[in-house]
């Protein structure tokens, strides 16, 4: 990928959190990182989307793209601009460019404003519309866009269920008609049946706009439709990246396999006819890691090797990059 | 006389941690009970009759104190040689002096009255400075967080340790008392109070999905503060508010009594409680029990008041005696409901 294509780039980023002290007096701080020395890029009109488990860290890096939490060390790039030490009002400003769909639709809209003031909000402070009312017709357009019903802009967010709720904060993040949007599973607080929906719309307004996605989600299910390249992430550490059709056709980690494995398949008799991988062991502890690769605890293929060192993310095959001494 | 109530402190922590709940039941409620107890405040007033008592008596006497210079029957300070120790117009007194003249010949109605409007406009004064200061105090430290929490916050401890009636005493001493420097006093000794439960409300609200998101669109600082978290703000604060009013209420009473807040010609309740029990050998207990009967009555309305409003601007707890209503059967009994 040529860096003109290439909108967002981590390099090394490493997010640490303080979890207290150690040693008499507390001289030996405790930390964890929550993720740890992650690469990869994210091209314009892409949608990357970024698999893992609770506490895997992926979130934390959705957080830290947007600057919402301080990185470690490593640095990240935003439309060839170095956005890693940005703050106060550059970074007001630079919010323009960059936006996030959250998880709950139902704890993101703030109770006591309508939709016409959450979506026009955005285009208010940043001086794009001078009130609500001068706002309405973008209001309006964006509401229509993300398919809510005309008089929705005067009605508060317990008005709406919660896949409407979701379609609502679309909007305010589309608002600034920014470039480039987290979306930090916008889909896993909805029903099954209303999901399709939400990520279809996410899907044309990314056509209609070229918009760049980083998609975050728990399992590899949902992300498989929308995405272009997936990530998987474990234990704060990259362990595969790749084409969507390599990562579930030519999986090259043993823990995506485990993943794929536990994604139900929509046809009973193969359903049955496949084995299932079950995990066994724990998730090391990422405060103290163990030496060498991180899933050895729960890796039905490890070997003496994988547990004196770590392995590299290496490109097995051409855009398809594994952490594996096994593939 | 107590002049801080540790216990106040708790309450407020309390009161923030009510806060909280309170958002996630409005969000995603039922239509219906929604409905069912949106009847607002006042109709809940209106079924609370210990709070409704202490409302009417709270206005009666707001009242009476704007309305003193008309409705008293003379000056407060007007000193009567040939009328003292008058009796009360019940004791064979006349109409003149309702409630009788004390050892100097004042008017003892009129002093009451007077005496009220001390008491509430130092009441209420103190609190809107005292709650601003502290409100705008918490608002900084619990929203910047980090070093200059801890350093703000620290600040208020230290504050909080220092017993307040030795500030009190220490400040009158140099400045003298008057209606000015006691409120002044009242309210450099009563912010803390308002500082520490805004920071705790911010602290929560600070977590909550939507103002995380108002920050991500974009949103100045300020317009976090003031626009989305502050509003979490407006019930713990209006119950503190009332509960505050009645302390200050005592307070100043207190200093007056003591002789360092109101002085002559000044009139306060704290002040004719002291000067009656000075004269108590010329046998009428009555003068020291007026003021103090008044004092009780309008802190007990404040407090009864503040524990409706404590209910009826929480929906949560709204919900629950509409529920206990309609378990009873009451709800469907009463009209309306």
């Amino acid at each position: 990928m040529s860096e003109a294509d290439t909108l967002v780039r981590l390099d090394g980023v490493t997010v640490t959190f303080d979890v207290g002290r150690d040693g008499f007096w507390g001289r030996h701080p405790k930390q964890l990182r929550a993720v740890d020395d992650v690469s990869f890029t994210i091209g314009r009109g892409e949608t990357l989307g970024l698999v893992g488990e609770s506490g895997s860290g992926k979130s934390t890096i959705g957080r830290a793209l947007l600057r919402r939490t301080p990185v470690a060390s490593g640095t990240i790039t935003f439309d060839g601009q170095d956005i890693t030490h940005v703050r106060g009002e550059p970074l007001r400003r630079l919010r323009r460019h960059m936006q996030l769909v959250f998880q709950d639709p139902y704890a993101s809209l703030n109770p006591r404003m309508t939709v016409a003031e959450l979506v026009s909000e955005p285009l208010r402070v940043h001086g794009m519309a001078d009130s609500v009312e001068g706002a309405r017709p973008v209001v309006s357009a964006l509401l229509e866009r993300c398919g809510l019903p005309a008089d929705a802009a005067d009605r508060y967010p317990h008005a709406f269920s919660g896949g409407q709720r979701q379609r609502v904060g679309i909007a305010r993040a589309l608002a600034l008609e920014p470039a480039f949007i987290v979306a930090d599973e916008p889909v896993s607080a909805l029903d099954v049946s209303i999901r399709a929906q939400v990520v279809n719309l996410l899907q044309d307004l990314q056509r209609e706009r070229n918009l760049t996605y980083l998609f975050i989600a728990h399992d590899l299910s949902v992300v498989r439709h929308i995405s272009h390249r997936i990530a998987i992430l474990y234990c704060g550490k990259l362990v595969e990246l790749g084409p969507t059709a390599d990562i579930y056709d030519r999986t090259k980690h043993p823990y995506t396999t485990a993943l794929l494995s536990s994604v139900p398949i929509p046809d009973p008799p193969l359903q049955r006819s496949r084995t299932r991988i079950v995990l066994a062991g724990e998730v090391p502890n990422p405060v103290d890691p163990p030496p060498g690769c991180r899933f050895q605890t729960r890796c039905p293929m490890a070997e003496a090797r994988c547990r004196e060192q770590a392995p590299p993310l290496e490109e097995k095959a051409p855009g398809h990059w594994a952490a594996c001494w096994l593939s | 006389m107590s002049y801080q109530h540790p216990d106040q402190y708790s309450a407020g922590r309390a009161e923030a941690e009510h806060a909280e709940e309170t958002e996630e039941a409005r969000s995603g409620r039922p239509f219906e009970i929604e409905a069912a107890t949106h009847g607002g405040p006042f109709r809940e007033l209106v079924r609370d009759k210990l709070g409704m008592t202490a409302l009417v008596v709270l206005v009666v006497l707001v009242l009476a104190a704007i309305l003193a210079p008309w409705l008293a029957p003379s000056d407060p300070n007007k000193i009567g040689p040939r009328i003292r120790m008058r009796p009360p117009v019940w004791h064979g007194g006349t109409w003149s002096h309702p409630l009788g003249t004390d050892w100097q010949g004042y008017d003892v109605l009129s002093r009451l009255l007077y005496g009220a409007r001390t008491s509430l406009f130092i009441g209420t004064v103190v609190v809107l400075v005292a709650g601003t200061a502290g409100v705008l105090y918490g608002l900084y430290a619990g929203y910047r967080g980090g070093r200059a929490d801890r350093w703000l916050m620290g600040w208020v401890d230290v504050q909080v340790s220092f017993p307040g009636l030795l500030l009190a005493m220490l400040l009158i001493a140099l400045v003298g008392g008057s209606v000015l420097s006691v409120t002044a006093i009242l309210a450099v000794n009563g912010w803390m109070v308002f500082a520490r439960l805004t920071r705790g409300v911010v602290l929560a609200a600070k977590e909550r999905p939507y103002v995380e998101a108002a920050e991500i669109v974009g949103c100045t600082p300020r317009r976090v503060v003031f626009t989305h978290i502050l509003p979490n703000l407006i019930t713990p604060l209006a119950t503190l508010s009332v509960l505050e009013f009645a302390r200050i209420i005592l307070a100043e009473a207190a200093l007056s009594y003591l002789g360092l807040g109101i002085q002559y010609p000044g009139v306060s309740w704290g002040l004719d409680v002291a000067r009656a029990q000075d004269h108590e050998l010329f046998g009428n207990q009555w003068l020291i029990l007026y003021p103090g009967i008044l004092l009780s009555i309008t802190v007990l309305s404040a407090n009864l008041l503040s524990s409706w409003m404590r209910v009826a601007l929480d929906p949560q707890e709204r919900e629950k005696r509409f529920a206990g209503r309609a378990i009873r059967g009451g709800a469907a009994a009463e009209p309306g409901t």
